[in-house]
């Protein structure tokens, strides 16, 4: 897989969403993506960057545009400094929640990309790492 | 070094290339005399050898590009299309190529038993020009192939999903073959497409067509109603055979939310149901007058 | 832009969201309405979200939220126009909406929500009557 594109987005405040949706949705549709799987990845990073905002009080994005097999993607790294995650298989569940929301937010953004990868370690933060690739396969 | 006497040193050696490479090749294990014979290997050989030290002789060893090497890089495309077509592996198709190499070099390490030094740039140079070559087969290899697949999937997509428009705000989707979740996805692109584009409020699924319904096929169509349900529209599912009722139940699926009717007909009776219209025989009254 | 207007249309609250909604935006508008509802003693609420490109789990909470709030007060919610893309994402995201009722245009919500109200109220011609719904006397 090679990297064509990189760049950085700092979140720290829900204004920021707004803006960072939009520049996932400019990079999506520049490589050609359909509107269904915009939507997904977009979905996706909502709800990162959200679990982001709610449990780390925000952290970086870096967004790249990639490449596999001739395929193009995207790939988005949420990186946060937060309280990290103790338990993940628990968090990856449906419906658990250690705040008041409806815990769909990280097994939710798994099934809705291509690739989900999350490494989180306690009192120092959380990596998580989506690819979702143009024909959604 | 001068690159043009290498050059006619190979020109006036093709023949015991060709004899070597031929040689490497039969000696190859992974030979597919199956699909290719003896002779038409012998003859696509010294074909693309020809044309190989033509384009060489003028001392061009590391343009690939250039004009001179359009007859090889057609030559080499033609077979590699053609060996992609009769189902060679790529490993065999660049093994091809690559074998050229080990006969090159023999011949010139005859050549420079006495001058290592020049023997060596010229076995690099050799070395560069068999490689880019190899890399254009492969590359050919790969188009050849992903133009299989792309008719293919054309073909497919083509069949797969005609959404009808059978009333005024009824819309039927008959399903013809196996669910599985990337199809199930472009069932449900074109159906809510469909549902906006014709403000239809009720849509018919009919898995007739459908082989078999396990828990994972279940699960797709319940996706597509719940979908369908979020647009604002109704789903019903229709064509259920015996079998696939037998094992919806065998299998524990919960499809109590979703309307599930036997036939296309009875499904359709439903949906009238729903949009409160008649469907009656319109000269039934005036046949019992006149027969009264 | 920090609050969503909101339309009376007879018995009806009529709410168009235009923008993409950021969190803060959406839990205004929650309150908006449901203290729209109690003021004005409203039958239904009509959402129409055809111009909304992503809801998410927070978007969706929202929504149910705003049902269940109405439902309370003897409200009827209807959430019209989703977008094809957006209820495929919803449906893999595992959120079905449970409890909202939806249409496919602002005409067919419309229609939707006198047939919800008649049903339920059972008084065909009085829906035009603003009632307190803490004081229902039949």
């Amino acid at each position: 897989m090679i990297s064509l594109t990189k760049d950085t987005m700092q979140i720290v405040r829900e204004q920021d969403v707004v803006p960072f949706r939009n520049r996932v949705r400019e990079l999506a549709t520049k490589i050609g993506m359909s509107l269904v799987n915009q939507t997904k990845l977009i979905t996706a990073a909502s709800e990162l960057v959200r679990n982001m905002l709610k449990y780390a009080d925000g952290g970086k994005v870096v967004l790249e545009v990639v490449s596999k097999n001739g395929q193009a993607g995207i790939r988005l790294m949420f990186v946060d400094e937060g309280a990290g995650i103790e338990n993940i298989p628990q968090a990856m569940q449906d419906g658990f929640s250690t705040g008041r929301s409806l815990g769909l937010g990280l097994p939710g953004a798994k099934r809705l990309v291509n690739e989900f990868d999350i490494k989180s370690k306690v009192n120092e933060g959380t990596t998580v790492t989506i690819i979702h690739w143009k024909n959604g396969r | 070094m001068n690159i043009q006497q290498t050059a006619q040193i190979l020109l006036r050696k093709k023949n015991t290339i060709l004899e070597n490479w031929m040689k490497n090749q039969l000696a190859d294990a992974s030979l597919r005399d199956d699909l290719l014979s003896n002779e038409d290997l012998r003859r696509q050989s010294e074909e693309l050898l020809n044309s190989l030290l033509q384009a060489v002789s003028h001392g061009n060893f590391d343009n690939i590009y250039s004009s001179e090497f359009e007859p090889v890089n057609d030559i080499l495309g033609d077979i590699s299309i053609t060996r992609a077509r009769q189902g060679f592996s790529p490993r065999e198709i660049s093994q091809y190529v690559l074998s050229l190499k080990q006969a090159l070099t023999d011949v010139l390490e005859e050549e420079r038993r006495n001058e290592p030094e020049l023997l060596y740039r010229e076995v690099v140079l050799l070395n560069k020009l068999v490689d880019s070559l190899s890399i254009i087969t492969f590359e050919t290899y790969l188009k050849g192939r992903e133009e299989v697949i792309l008719r293919q999937s054309d073909e497919i997509s083509e069949i797969s999903t005609p959404v009808i428009r059978v009333w005024d705000g009824i819309l039927a989707l008959p399903i013809i073959g196996t669910l599985d979740s990337s199809r199930t996805q472009v069932v449900m692109e074109s159906l809510l497409q469909e549902i906006v584009n014709t403000g239809s409020s009720i849509a018919i699924l009919d898995i007739s067509g459908v082989p078999a319904v396990d828990s994972l096929v279940a699960q797709h169509l319940i996706k597509t109603v719940s979908a369908t349900r979020l647009m604002g529209a109704e789903c019903i599912i229709s064509g259920i055979r015996a079998e696939i009722a037998q094992t919806i139940v065998h299998l524990g699926i919960d499809l109590s939310n979703i309307r599930t009717k036997a036939t296309l007909a009875s499904a359709l009776q439903l949906a009238f149901g729903m949009l409160s219209l008649e469907v009656r025989k319109s000269n039934q009254v005036s046949t019992t007058k006149l027969f009264k | 832009m920090d609050r969503i207007p909101i339309l009376k249309m007879g018995p009806f609250l009529l709410v168009t969201i235009q923008v993409d909604l950021y969190d803060r935006l959406a839990l205004n508008l929650e309150s908006d309405l449901i203290s729209m509802v109690s003021k004005t003693g409203a039958r239904g609420v009509l959402i129409d979200i055809s111009a909304v490109n992503i809801v998410d789990s927070f978007m969706g909470r929202i929504l149910g939220n705003i049902a269940s709030m109405s439902r309370i007060m003897d409200a009827e919610t209807v959430v019209v126009g989703m977008q094809p893309a957006v209820a495929i994402t919803l449906v893999e995201l595992g959120l079905t909406l449970q409890g909202v009722y939806t249409a496919l245009n602002v005409e067919k919500g419309m229609e939707l929500l006198y047939k919800k109200v008649d049903l339920l109220s059972e008084q065909d011609d009085t829906i035009e009557e603003d009632q307190d719904p803490h004081d229902i006397t039949d």
